[in-house]
Formats: structure tokens, C-alpha cells, sequence
């Protein structure tokens, strides 16, 4: 008696512990997200990719700032992701290993512009998600409130007079003064600096002097950069400042902000601008109690100072790319493919793309009125279309890793709460490259 | 029946033994192991010698930086939390009215997770400094002693609980023939309570300071570091060699193997000194 009872608890646990370590089966693709804000959007894509193709699409989304170990503890199981995503060429760097050659993948050859892919020694390493844009969103109807003013201060009529920092600069301090006629607490909305939400000034507002600075030393394209001079940093503090000084919140308290914060500040008119991109749509529109009617919202270039910067345009550019996992089985690398293409180019797959995940795809299976639907999308969109306008690409892709920019985001908050200097900052942003990229 | 579970003992025994040697000894030894060579994934790793271990010391000052601010913190916390906890250990065993309920309410922050206290605290601790018009980024002290507050919240109320239970183990006749040969309070306290309460001395001491050292969650909630790295402790640069850099994967192993090397030392000369210091009734 206590021998069979021993070995049917033996047993039990062997089954228990077998039924523990199953995998999932032959027409399940493991898709590791980057974009958080874009995990609600993916669930929905799979759901309607099993309804029509009858395979499963297992999304796993990192937590915001969180992608690369993520990745580096998925890639090593035995399931590991299929399909992940690469933050440009830098992350190409770390993953080469793992980037399967995409030359001859259907949805490579409806790219619009095969300079828009991770191409290496003639390999196509990975394929851009979207493209988008970020500049400084503003509220047409705060703006049109302060342009109808008698006693403003400038003279400019319209938001369309604004084409350089200068003119800008002038018309936030003068809309600052009127700050109790307009309903606003401030002009720009928090500065979030909170470690982990600052990225919107280490790496986005950073782009704009490093990609000045690149095109002086001829060097725009180019991935592995082992310097910088930052020879641009007080056209960066002119910006940064205008932030601090004109915003909601006292500079001191913004170690505690994030992005959210700034974006529900826009979304409930307590501001007139917030620097971000065409992917906060969703942010602002979710917020109850959301004032901003969608046809106010409009972007501004990140006008910083330069000479000739009227024809400045939006910084445009791709942050993720697909790539597939070169050490999976051969079967799951098709299913990978299969997917991108139905994504890319199946009607479904599109109406998805444009609707749900709100993305500019940059590939030729989209026409001009399948441009995305959301109002930040078309500012983008329209803004890369016009005329005499150059779009400022995204070189921070070339910025070393995370700790580089965590090191940049502190400095920034430092010095907005006064305990380090400008000097200070500048020291930082050339002594920590140098030191990341060794 | 007691020579049977004799023979079957090792099957008894097999999977708490493969269980440890699956999530512990074998990440154990591969984790030293990877700490000499270069790596993105453990599978393939590239054998560098001990250029990780120099670059850990000698590359940059995060590493030095982290200990010191480390130790000043496990200093301060491990004394103030035993101090206090003792303290209400004493007033706890006095048969108050209530004491059931206040060892079960300093008990009870003990059994909220790390991460969630750091929010709250950060919370808290912002909304008072907002009165003075900074948060808790402003000034290292403040992560500083805001990681001490929230320590000994959480801590007390556990230390707390075995205190309570070493002093109701002290026979009451030593207190009562103490007081007969004239002894006060503070004679009782210090020659018959604290020698008989060493062991719990020797548990607590050791679990908050093993605990203090390698702090994690609560310190990446709190304060992730900041003002900069100023109140990054060990764990968390770890963590930040590891994920934060390109390539230094390998410098995050090596720092993790010196901070085992660097407990396990801490806690044995501990341990030694306060055995030393028991007393045999």
C-alpha cells in the first residue's frame, strides 16, 4: 500500500514538472515587442491574425526602458523570440549574431526607400516598423487665444511666423506674461526628468546639436562614433532652457515628473506645448477630461538657434526594427515572414497598421490616403511633404548605450535644480561618450 | 519502516536537490565562470582573462563609489534598526494592553513587497519635501536617509518579533533574584537580559545586515540612484553595468562575483564576533 501511494506521488510529480516545461507548438511566432505604448494595439493584431490565418501570434512586450535585457534573457531559452526588434544600428551591433539576412524577404522588396533599412556589407539586417516624427506639439486653440490678444507683446500674427528659435523664444515669454489671460499654468509642460522618463531630452532634444554637429564633421551616416565635441550644447541650452523657465512646474521639482504627467498637463489645456511625438496621440486623447479637440493639435520643429534653421522640419526617422532571429528553427523564421508581410501588405494587415498601431509605414504597399488617421500622424506626414523643408533625421541611434544616457538625463536634472552647472553637463555628454564607446 | 525510508532517502531528498542545483548551483558556477570573459548571451562568451575584474576597479568610480555609500548605509540602518526594534521588543514583552495588536501592526509592513514600498515612500517623502520646493532628487542625503526610514519601516517590525521571542525565553526567575540582590533596572537590563538575548542578537544582526548590503528593490524604487549615481548601492550598479552599457555584460558578472565574496566575508566575521558573545545558561 504505502509503495503504490509512494510511487503515484512520484509519478505526479514527474508529470507535473513535465507538463511544466511544454513549448508552445509549431504555428506559434514569439514576438518580442519594443514599443509599450503599442502592446494594447499588437494584442488586438493578433487576434485578428489568428481569426484569419489560424496561427497564434504570442506578443510579449518589455517594460518601457527595459528592452535589452529582456531580450537578452528571452533570446537565451529554448523558446526564445523569433521575432524581435533592433534600435538601429547600435543595436544591430549588439545583436549580429542573431539578425538573420532579410535581402530576400517580400516585405524588403516593398520598402519606398531601401536607405530607410539596417543594411550591412550588402545583408539587410533589419526593416523599419514606421517612421515617425516628434517636434513640439502645440494647442492651436491657446495659440489663436494669444494671437487675438490687443496687448501682446510680438508681432507676429500667427504660428506660421514662427521659423527660428528667436521668434519662438519671444513668443514664450510674452505668452508667459498673459499666462492668466490664456488658462495656462505654464507655456511647455513639465520637463519630466524622473530617471527612466528623461529620454525626451538625452535623446530626442540631444539629436538636434549631434546631428548639426555630425553634418559639420561630414559624418552624418556613419555608426560608430567614438566622440563628440557637443560643439552645438548652448544651442541645446537655449531650447532646454525656454523648458525650464516658461513650464509648469518649478524646475526643482521635475526629478519627480514623467512623461505622463507633461502629456496629461497638454491634455487638459494647463499647457500650450509639450515636446513629443506623433506616438503621444494616444496619451493626450485617453486622458478623461481632455480638452484638446484634435484638430488644434500641431507640431513645431525643435527650433534650437542655428543659422538657416527656417527650413528646419520635424525630426523624422525610425527607432525599431525588425529583425529575425537567425538561430531559430527554419520553420519559425518563415512563420516570421509570413506575418510581416500579411502586416505590411494585406489590406487587414494595413487597416491595422494605420488604425490600431497608428504607424507612417514607409513601404509602398500604403497609398497616400492610408496615411495614418490620427491628427499627430498627418502633422508628421505633411510635414515631411513639404516643400523647402529638410527633415532632420535621427542620429541619436549612434548614441552609446543606456548608461550613457541615464548619465546625460541626471546631469539635466541637476542642473535644473541648480547643483551642477552648464560646464558640468557639457562635461558629461563628451566624457561619458567616449568612455561608452571605448 | 525506518530502515525502508533510510534506503529511500535520496529520492525524498532528489527534488528540493535538483530544484537548488537547477536555480542556484549551476547558475552559481557559470556566473563565475562568465565573469572572465566577454559576453551578450551566456551560450557564447569569449575568454578574457581578468580585464573584467580591472575594468570593475579600476575603469570607472561607480563601483568604489556604490560600496562606500553602501556601507555607510548598512552601518547606519543596521544599528538603528536593531536599536529600535529592541526597544519595542522590551516595551512589547511587558504585558501592555494591546500588545497583540501593535506586534501584529509593526509586523505587517514586512510583508509588503520591496518596489511597492519604494513608490510609497518616494510619494511620501516628495510631498513633504515639496514644501521646500525640491524632491527627493535634489540632494543625496535625502536618498539617503529616506532608503534608512523606509529600511527600518520594513525591517523593525520582523526584528522586532524575534527580540520578543529571545525575551520571553529569559527565565523570570533571574529577573526576580536580580531584584532581590538589589539590582535596578538598568543593571537587570545590561547583566542578565542582553547576555541571554544574544542569540537573537546574532540572527538579527545578521539578517539586517546581510539584508542592508544587498539592498535592491527598494533603492531602485526610491531613489534609481539619483541625483545622478549618488545613491546607487551595490546591487543596483550591478544591475546598471549589466543591462545599462554595450558590452560590459561581463564587468556587471565580475562586480556581481566580488559583491558575493564581499558578503560572505561581511557576514562571517559577523557572525564569529557576535557567537563570541553568547552566553551558555
Amino acid at each position: 500500500m504505502k509503495k503504490i501511494l509512494f510511487f503515484t506521488l512520484l509519478a505526479v510529480l514527474i508529470v507535473s514538472f513535465a507538463a511544466g516545461c511544454s513549448q508552445g507548438d509549431e504555428n506559434t511566432l514569439y514576438f518580442l515587442n519594443f514599443k509599450p505604448e503599442s502592446a494594447a494595439a499588437f494584442e488586438k493584431v493578433a487576434m485578428k491574425y489568428k481569426e484569419e490565418t489560424g496561427k497564434t501570434l504570442r506578443v510579449v512586450t518589455a517594460a518601457s526602458g527595459t528592452y535589452e535585457q529582456t531580450l537578452k534573457s528571452e533570446i537565451s531559452k529554448a523558446d526564445p523570440p523569433v521575432l524581435f526588434q533592433l534600435n538601429g544600428l547600435n543595436g544591430y551591433n549588439s545583436w549580429k549574431d542573431y539578425c538573420m539576412d532579410l535581402k530576400s524577404s517580400t516585405l524588403y522588396s516593398h520598402l519606398s526607400d531601401p536607405a530607410l533599412a539596417i543594411s550591412v556589407d550588402e545583408g539587410v539586417y533589419g526593416l523599419p516598423t514606421a517612421v515617425e516624427g516628434y517636434g513640439i506639439i502645440y494647442n492651436k486653440a491657446i495659440t489663436d487665444r494669444y494671437f487675438a490678444l490687443g496687448n501682446r507683446g510680438v508681432s507676429y500674427t500667427s504660428m506660421e511666423d514662427i521659423k527660428s528659435f528667436e521668434a519662438l523664444s519671444a513668443l514664450v515669454r510674452d505668452m508667459t506674461q498673459h499666462k492668466e489671460e490664456l488658462g495656462i499654468r505654464g507655456v511647455f509642460a513639465s520637463t519630466s526628468l524622473k530617471s527612466g522618463e528623461d529620454w525626451r531630452f538625452h535623446t530626442h532634444l540631444a539629436n538636434m546639436p549631434i546631428y548639426y554637429e555630425f553634418v559639420d564633421r561630414e559624418i552624418l551616416g556613419q555608426s560608430n562614433i567614438d566622440n563628440v565635441a557637443f560643439s552645438y550644447a548652448s544651442e541645446y541650452k537655449n531650447l532646454f532652457d525656454l523648458y525650464l523657465n516658461h513650464s509648469t512646474t518649478d524646475p526643482k521639482l521635475l526629478g519627480s515628473k514623467q512623461v505622463a504627467d507633461s502629456m496629461s498637463e497638454f491634455a487638459l489645456g494647463q499647457c500650450a506645448m509639450v515636446q513629443n511625438g506623433n506616438w503621444a496621440w494616444s496619451q493626450i486623447a485617453d486622458i478623461s477630461g481632455n480638452t484638446v479637440k484634435s484638430e488644434d493639435i500641431k507640431f513645431l520643429p525643435l527650433y534650437i538657434g542655428v543659422p538657416g534653421e527656417e527650413k528646419q522640419g520635424l525630426c523624422v526617422g525610425t527607432e525599431t526594427y525588425f529583425a529575425v532571429n537567425k538561430q531559430a528553427p527554419a520553420e519559425k523564421q518563415q512563420l516570421a515572414l509570413d506575418f510581416l508581410s500579411w502586416l505590411y501588405t494585406s489590406d487587414n494587415g494595413k487597416e491595422l497598421i494605420t488604425k490600431e498601431l497608428g504607424y507612417i509605414a514607409p513601404y509602398d504597399t500604403f497609398k497616400d490616403d492610408e496615411a495614418p488617421a490620427d491628427p499627430l500622424g498627418k502633422e508628421v506626414y505633411s510635414w515631411m511633404n513639404r516643400e523647402g523643408v529638410y527633415t532632420v533625421p535621427w542620429v541619436f541611434s549612434v548614441f552609446p548605450g543606456q548608461n550613457f544616457k541615464n548619465d546625460v538625463g541626471a546631469g539635466l536634472l541637476q542642473y535644473a535644480q541648480g547643483t551642477k552647472t552648464w560646464d558640468n553637463v557639457k562635461e558629461i555628454f563628451v566624457n561619458r561618450w567616449k568612455e561608452e564607446t571605448r | 519502516m525506518q530502515r525502508s525510508l533510510q534506503k529511500y532517502f535520496w529520492l525524498f531528498l532528489l527534488p528540493t536537490l535538483i530544484a537548488f542545483a537547477i536555480s542556484f548551483l549551476v547558475p552559481f558556477v557559470m556566473g563565475i565562470g562568465l565573469s572572465f570573459t566577454e559576453f551578450t548571451t551566456v551560450q557564447d562568451a569569449r575568454f578574457v582573462g581578468l580585464q573584467n575584474y580591472i575594468d570593475a576597479i579600476v575603469g570607472n568610480a561607480d563601483f568604489i563609489n556604490a560600496f562606500w555609500f553602501t556601507v555607510k548605509f548598512t552601518v547606519v540602518s543596521v544599528v538603528s534598526i536593531n536599536l529600535l526594534a529592541f526597544i519595542l521588543a522590551l516595551f512589547l514583552t511587558k504585558g501592555l494592553k494591546g500588545t497583540n495588536f501593535f506586534r501584529t501592526a509593526f509586523f505587517t509592513p514586512n510583508l509588503i513587497g520591496g518596489i511597492v514600498l519604494g513608490y510609497i515612500w518616494q510619494l511620501i517623502i516628495n510631498g513633504i519635501l515639496a514644501g521646500m520646493g525640491v524632491d527627493l532628487t535634489y540632494d543625496a542625503s535625502y536618498g539617503f536617509w529616506g532608503l534608512v526610514v523606509l529600511m527600518n519601516w520594513q525591517m523593525i517590525g520582523y526584528m522586532m518579533i524575534i527580540y520578543v521571542a529571545g525575551l520571553q525565553n529569559i527565565p523570570t526567575e533571574l529577573g526576580e533574584v536580580a531584584s532581590i540582590d538589589g539590582a535596578n533596572g538598568w543593571q537587570t537590563l545590561r547583566h542578565i537580559t542582553l547576555p541571554l538575548v544574544m542569540p537573537s542578537v546574532t540572527v538579527c544582526t545578521f539578517l539586517t545586515l546581510s539584508n542592508s548590503f544587498k539592498m535592491f528593490d527598494q533603492n531602485y524604487a526610491l531613489t534609481a540612484g539619483a541625483p545622478g549615481k549618488q545613491t546607487q548601492m551595490l546591487a543596483l550598479d550591478i544591475y546598471n553595468t549589466f543591462y545599462g552599457s554595450v558590452g560590459q555584460e561581463g564587468v556587471g558578472q565580475a562586480k556581481a562575483v566580488l559583491f558575493f565574496i564581499l558578503v560572505s566575508l561581511i557576514a562571517l566575521v559577523q557572525l564569529r564576533i557576535t557567537r563570541s558573545r553568547e552566553a551558555d545558561v
